[in-house]
């Protein structure tokens, strides 16, 4: 019976130095037990600060209607709606990283994805808010859902967009919640045994449901696991799919298009894996993580942003080469005109998207670039910077030029609240993985565990002894059974 | 219903396999092995019969498929029928996006939902540990004591296959919703066929 499975000695060890069981747990557990540190006080205390700007900003809008906002009869849709789609993009990292690199079993994602997951869930909370908030009336939010009312009973339309919105993005929401925690109880049982403190017994206690680590409990979990991780799979592609369809199943030129859904999915994939490439650089330093979250993870991470960064320059040239073919003029102006016409209002968000979503990456071919922790950081700020022009110039520049002339906007821009709507984001998003670094473990500790066997340096040295005398044993035996 | 329990604590996994098959051979009776981190094959070596979860999670999802679909069906075309563009009441490939979502939302929250049932898990849930470092770094193995069990015996038993520090406890075991003590039927009646 062979437990162990044979792994190539040219794959990189998933986790550096010798590491016992017990290690792993000190490592990764003994930040929640000490008191954080001052630049965590600094990052969680500015976090709070922008949220605060955020919730004030929302209510203004709440209380004095959504016309604090700069949107006009033609761009209906700006800031706003920009930023629901770069969040919920950013989101789908996460549940690439734990579902389908699960199913591809890419044992690598153990390192990095409960931290990815987590990042999925409060990039999907932002996400969550713009929509909701741009109804105006938000206390009236619940009409969207169907549900027996005294209005007729007046029904949702079940074939608008805007509805499957509603149901893909509280789906995913929900099911990346119950990936993510269930994933986490074994974790947070393993805090709760080590734990001292009075407070620290009951939270922990209460969190982690009441983990034992039993052997059929594992089975379950491992079911579970893989079962969830098969619906998160189509799930996370129909997500982006379903929020490009509230543009593609529009008849506005740059909009009307078929390409979307892939060409949204790959965008959500690339903009996700910089934003958890971001949060995992300051993680693993801050934290002292790096034996877990190793240059081989970065770099495997900076392969899909590659991939997916080229899948979405390719989307970008076919959409424009197609609005031409098409010879539907309004098309092909809304592109020449609108976009790439550089002298034109937001010339400058088409060349900034791009620069930094199809030229800048391509540097990643290069495996010195690559595996460069400084450069990569830099690198996907850029990404992600680049990716929020790409949903500025779908949303904007589709609409701020009406078919009449006499109904164009001549420059839309944001409101002070409106930017600070989105900087509240960045407020409810930061302060959210702040505590959850401070209050969880980061690394899923259990998987490490699991693959600590067949891939931690200690083993594959191991291992590599093994094989070698075994090696050596075959040649004697077929010496003695005379082949030599 | 208190029972007493021989508890020992397993280092390695190379040394827990032979001695979980030592253990059944000699017919002693495992309460359970409680370990950090899912060790794989150790549920067939205990005996223990597929999870059907999975199963679980088909039919959950089959009830969210029928569910949008039936509830979007009735409200277009029976409640509440709308003329919308003089597109059709029953628009089929509009209602997938829903009833997709739909499917996934329901299996993914019942499975979950029936995995905490199952494994009677909750907030607030007492039970017994038998051993901190189960959740840490060692592979801890738990023998019920029955009636007739020789305690000494079970001990040396175990000391023999490699444990370390073996003890006995007794635990009560806990309820779960007034449900006492009923056993869980997760061992397998025929001979267990034990890897080699």
């Amino acid at each position: 019976m062979s437990l162990l499975r044979y792994e190539s000695e040219l794959r990189e060890p998933l986790v550096d130095g010798a590491k016992s069981y017990h290690q792993v747990t000190e490592d990764i557990i003994s930040p929640i037990e000490s008191k954080p540190s001052r630049l965590w006080w600094i990052g969680f205390s500015t976090a709070i600060a922008l949220l605060i700007f955020g919730v004030y900003s929302v209510y203004r809008e709440v209380d004095l209607g959504i016309g604090q906002w700069n949107l006009t009869r033609t761009v209906g849709w700006g800031w706003d709606i920009t930023n629901f789609v770069w969040w919920i993009g950013i989101g789908h990292a996460g549940t690439l990283i734990s579902a389908i690199l699960l199913l591809f079993r890419q044992t690598w994602r153990t390192g990095v994805n409960r931290a990815a997951e987590a990042m999925t869930i409060f990039a999907v909370m932002c996400a969550g808010q713009f929509p909701v908030f741009h109804m105006g009336r938000v206390w009236m939010g619940f009409f969207v859902f169907p549900y027996p009312n005294s209005r007729g009973p007046l029904w949702p339309n079940f074939n608008s967009a805007l509805l499957w919105d509603v149901f893909a993005v509280s789906t995913y929401f929900t099911v990346s919640l119950l990936f993510w925690y269930t994933g986490l109880l074994p974790d947070l049982a393993t805090v709760r045994d080590r734990a001292r403190t009075k407070f620290r017994k009951m939270f922990y206690g209460l969190a982690s449901f009441g983990w034992t680590g039993s052997t059929k409990h594992w089975q379950r979990q491992e079911s579970l696991a893989l079962v969830l991780a098969g619906l998160a799979t189509p799930l996370v592609l129909s997500v982006h799919t379903i929020v490009s369809f509230d543009f593609a199943t529009s008849v506005i030129p740059g909009w009307h298009t078929t390409i979307f859904p892939p060409y949204f999915v790959a965008g959500a994939i690339f903009s996700g894996f910089a934003m958890v490439q971001s949060l995992l650089i300051i993680t693993r330093k801050v934290l002292h993580l790096e034996d877990y979250i190793t240059i081989g993870h970065i770099e495997a991470m900076n392969k899909v942003i590659v991939l997916t960064g080229s899948i979405v320059g390719c989307a970008y040239l076919s959409e424009l080469f197609v609005s031409w073919y098409s010879g539907n003029m309004y098309e092909w102006w809304a592109f020449r005109e609108n976009r790439a016409n550089i002298f034109s209002p937001y010339g400058w968000a088409y060349y900034g998207m791009m620069f930094c979503n199809v030229v800048s990456p391509q540097l990643f071919w290069s495996r010195r670039l690559r595996r460069n922790v400084t450069f990569t950081f830099f690198m996907v700020v850029l990404v992600n910077v680049g990716m929020w022009f790409e949903r500025f110039v779908i949303i904007v520049t589709s609409i701020y030029r009406d078919y009449l002339p006499s109904s164009w906007t001549i420059y839309y821009s944001p409101s002070i609240w409106e930017i600070g709507f989105y900087l509240g984001t960045f407020g409810l998003f930061f302060t959210l993985y702040f505590l959850f670094a401070k209050f969880f473990p980061v690394i899923a500790v259990a998987e490490i565990k699991h693959v600590l066997k067949t891939s931690g340096e200690s083993f594959k040295a191991e291992m590599e002894t093994i094989e070698r005398k075994e090696s050596a044993q075959f040649y004697t035996e077929d010496v003695a059974a005379g082949h030599h | 219903m208190i029972k007493r329990f021989v508890v020992g604590t397993f280092e390695e996994e190379k040394v827990l396999f032979p001695a979980v098959k030592n253990v059944r051979r000699a017919g002693y009776k495992i309460h359970d092995v409680y370990t950090p981190y899912p060790v794989h094959h150790l549920d067939k070596a205990l005996g223990l019969r597929e999870t059907s979860l999975h199963t679980m999670g088909f039919i959950y999802g089959l009830t969210g498929t029928l569910i949008a679909l039936g509830g979007m069906g009735w409200i277009f075309a029976v409640d509440w029928p709308l003329n919308i563009g003089g597109k059709p009441h029953f628009p089929l490939p509009a209602y997938i996006p829903i009833t997709f979502e739909l499917t996934v939302l329901l299996s993914a929250v019942g499975m979950t939902l029936t995995y905490c049932w199952l494994n009677q898990m909750m907030p607030g849930v007492k039970k017994h540990h038998f051993s901190p470092r189960a959740t840490d770094d060692a592979f801890v193995m738990v023998i019920e004591l029955m009636e007739k069990s020789n305690e000494d015996e079970i001990k040396a038993f175990l000391r023999d296959n490699g444990a370390i520090d073996i003890n006995t406890q007794v635990a009560e075991e806990g309820w779960w919703f007034g449900r006492y003590d009923q056993e869980q039927k997760l061992y397998r009646t025929e001979e267990p066929v034990i890897e080699s």
